[in-house]
């Protein structure tokens, strides 16, 4: 075990992995020589060459374009879109083409060893276009699994499963937390499943779900709902597509009560497909409406972040609202 | 280090360049009658690879014009023809390996027949049927097999323009001595991904060859309203790439100009741009009538230019093919056609269980459950499914 922050891991487990698998390639821009604006990717070109830690065009849809090209004739690409707000450009070859490549070719090409890293979410003055999390316009795309890691810990073992995976995956790495979170992360190769929840604490009222950032909110939330006698079981979901229904599920048959995170906006996140299908499975273990606390249907603003964001005290009140209906 | 002058010479008053500065040749070799330009350089082609041509020539012929009637008469739920292009498309498949990769548009089945698809794997595709191998999830002409290296073509237009440039680096990480090729029109060459891919392409020093069927028209769109600029190659130069542009009725033409440019490619492992001036003689689709938008003269004067029937002319002058022979070799191919249309309607569709595999690697528990309630909800409304309810 070493300390490290989640820049650390994630450049730990790009490394691990170049090692391991020569067909598998890191581009993107800034990310050659520079190491990243982040420096995610520092060391990798002076120790794997050019060839296979590499600078692009700055082209968000040519850098997908070109990934996929690579990985249907085999290779494991690893791109990186500088931040998630600039993924949209993308949006076409990730959904029409690298979602679908697999299906609609009868299984003939795939781009399996796609994995696209992408810096996302807020708290940090960002603005606008530096602040999106864009997850849910590809939750609903057939074919992409969607990751989400919390901490240092869960980003170098999901990012390494997500790269041995063999179908495309969007890793959205949580921007505020690449220094903020430090924690003990083995040196080894591990990996953590995808499409599998974690119950980070147990408890018995309320069941609170979040992913990335949020989850640290949510655990403040429900520190401060322990004070008043509140029972908090907590959920990181980790993989958003494919999601884990029946961790999620059975929670909220023990607790009754579901409160769902998350830093985008509330209409059309993620988090109603989780309230919807809940509602369905739990019907009749429901003491209280589900609830979402949630990014304002705003686009992201400046100097109202910190009223913008679903922070521990808005989700301490609904956690509240929940447990007192 | 950083370049950023590039200018050899050096003025002190403002002088513009434009679009006729770049004054782009166009590659000719064989003329109307069959005969070749007096200087003209020949490509590498000898009996047994003209034949070859011609054989792909002559089935794509037939097997658009049948096609397109199947169509018409409601058999098959769309098509689209390959004809007066099959020169720029046959000329330049033909000039490859069969280890090159290539990526098309959906206008270049017949470059697929050339590689070897058969008859009833287009029919299978073009009916979709059980034995087709995109299991019957995609519109008819959207063609893909793997042990022909010919990647499935999807509908977003150039989106295989930059899939290329990633394909052609893998050939170079992997080490083999092979190109990919990515056939695209010019109305395509406008989205971005055009732009992305061929500027990749060529900061990365990918060996492929980006081949751009000019016909004159995007649907209705003709190429004044497309550009206006000098056509597609002129831009290849701004990218820093070599680039030809070749009569793409010139079935010679565009075989000389495709052999040299895979040549090139492999050698120095770098990107090369063909542009080939040709005529979209059919409609666009057989959702298309062309004569809202273009005139009867103008297709009319395009006939003259047929490119099958200027090959066919050098053929017979080279004494490599007989009226008779041709004749015979059409009447084969509306036979094996009209077969493999009576064997391929007669298949049936992909089972319902296939529609939830290939999303992933495995089908998740969410995608199983969602079958399941499919299956049931059929077997209560079985006259409601007709394709799937005697097969739950």
């Amino acid at each position: 075990m070493t300390k490290m922050n989640m820049l650390q891991a994630i450049n730990q487990a790009l490394t691990l992995e170049m090692e391991r698998n020569e067909r598998m390639l890191v581009f993107g821009e800034d990310v050659g020589h520079f190491g990243g604006v982040f420096r995610a990717t520092s060391g990798l070109q002076d120790k794997f060459g050019k060839e296979r830690c590499f600078n692009t065009p700055l082209t968000e849809q040519g850098i997908a374009g070109f990934a996929n090209g690579l990985a249907s004739n085999g290779m494991t690409p690893v791109a990186e879109i500088q931040f998630a707000d600039y993924i949209f450009p993308a949006f076409d070859q990730i959904v029409n083409e690298a979602a679908k490549f697999r299906f609609r070719s009868g299984n003939q090409f795939n781009v399996g060893g796609l994995t696209i890293r992408t810096p996302y979410g807020g708290g940090i003055a960002g603005g606008h276009y530096h602040s999106q999390s864009p997850e849910a316009y590809f939750t609903q795309v057939a074919g992409l699994k969607v990751v989400v890691p919390r901490n240092a810990y869960q980003a170098k073992g999901l990012l390494l499963a997500s790269i041995r995976d063999d179908n495309p995956v969007v890793f959205f790495e949580p921007k505020r937390l690449y220094r903020a979170s430090v924690n003990d992360v083995p040196e080894e190769d591990y990996v953590l499943p995808l499409g599998q929840a974690e119950i980070i604490q147990e408890g018995t009222d309320v069941t609170v779900l979040a992913w990335g950032a949020q989850v640290e909110v949510i655990e403040k939330a429900a520190q401060m709902a322990k004070d008043e006698g509140i029972s908090c079981e907590l959920i990181d979901l980790r993989t958003l597509a494919p999601w884990d229904i029946e961790t999620v599920a059975k929670s909220v048959l023990k607790t009754g009560r579901l409160v769902i995170n998350h830093e985008a906006p509330l209409t059309g996140g993620f988090a109603g497909e989780i309230a919807a299908t809940i509602q369905q499975e739990c019907f009749l273990y429901l003491e209280s409406p589900i609830m979402r606390v949630c990014g304002l249907d705003t686009p992201y603003p400046l100097v109202h972040e910190k009223e913008y964001m679903p922070d521990a005290f808005k989700t301490f009140e609904t956690i509240k609202a929940s447990v007192n209906y | 280090m950083s370049q950023t002058n590039f200018s050899q010479s050096v003025v002190h008053r403002a002088a513009f360049l434009d679009r006729d500065s770049l004054n782009i040749p166009i590659l000719k070799i064989l003329q109307a009658d069959g005969t070749t330009y007096d200087k003209a350089v020949l490509p590498q082609v000898d009996e047994a690879l003209s034949q070859r041509i011609f054989d792909a020539c002559a089935f794509t012929r037939v097997l658009d014009e049948r096609m397109l009637a199947a169509q018409r008469q409601g058999r098959i739920s769309f098509y689209m023809t390959c004809t007066g292009e099959e020169a720029a498309v046959i000329g330049s498949a033909a000039a490859l390996d069969d280890g090159d990769v290539i990526l098309a548009q959906y206008r270049e089945h017949a470059s697929l027949r050339y590689r070897g698809f058969t008859t009833q794997q287009f029919m299978d595709q073009l009916f979709s049927n059980e034995q087709d191998l995109g299991k019957g999830r995609q519109m008819p002409i959207h063609y893909g097999i793997h042990e022909l290296n010919f990647q499935t073509i999807s509908s977003p237009l150039a989106t295989q323009i930059p899939q290329a440039s990633g394909v052609g680096y893998s050939l170079k990480m992997q080490g083999k001595p092979n190109v990919a090729i990515c056939y695209f029109g010019e109305g395509a060459a406008s989205e971005g991904d055009f732009h992305a891919g061929l500027n990749m392409a060529s900061v990365h020093k990918v060996p492929v060859i980006f081949f751009c069927r000019n016909n004159g028209y995007a649907i209705s769109t003709p190429t004044e309203e497309q550009y206006a600029g000098n056509g597609i190659a002129s831009r290849g130069l701004g990218y820093g790439m070599h680039t030809i542009r070749v009569d793409g009725n010139d079935m010679l033409a565009v075989l000389a100009a495709t052999q040299q440019a895979r040549a090139y490619a492999v050698k120095n492992s770098a990107p090369v741009l063909i542009e080939a001036m040709t005529y979209r003689l059919g409609a666009h689709s057989s959702s298309d009538d062309p004569s809202g938008y273009r005139s009867k003269d103008e297709e009319a004067k395009w006939q003259q230019h047929d490119p099958v029937k200027r090959f066919k002319l050098w053929l017979v002058n080279q004494g490599w093919l007989t009226e008779e022979q041709e004749q015979a070799l059409y009447s084969q191919y509306r036979d094996e056609v009209l077969a493999a249309v009576k064997v391929a309607e007669k298949v049936a569709a992909p089972a319902i269980d296939l529609l939830i595999e290939d999303v992933y690697d495995q089908p998740t528990p969410r995608l199983k459950r969602q079958l399941e309630e499919l299956k049931q909800h059929i077997a209560k409304y079985p006259k409601a499914y007709p394709k799937t309810a005697g097969r739950l």
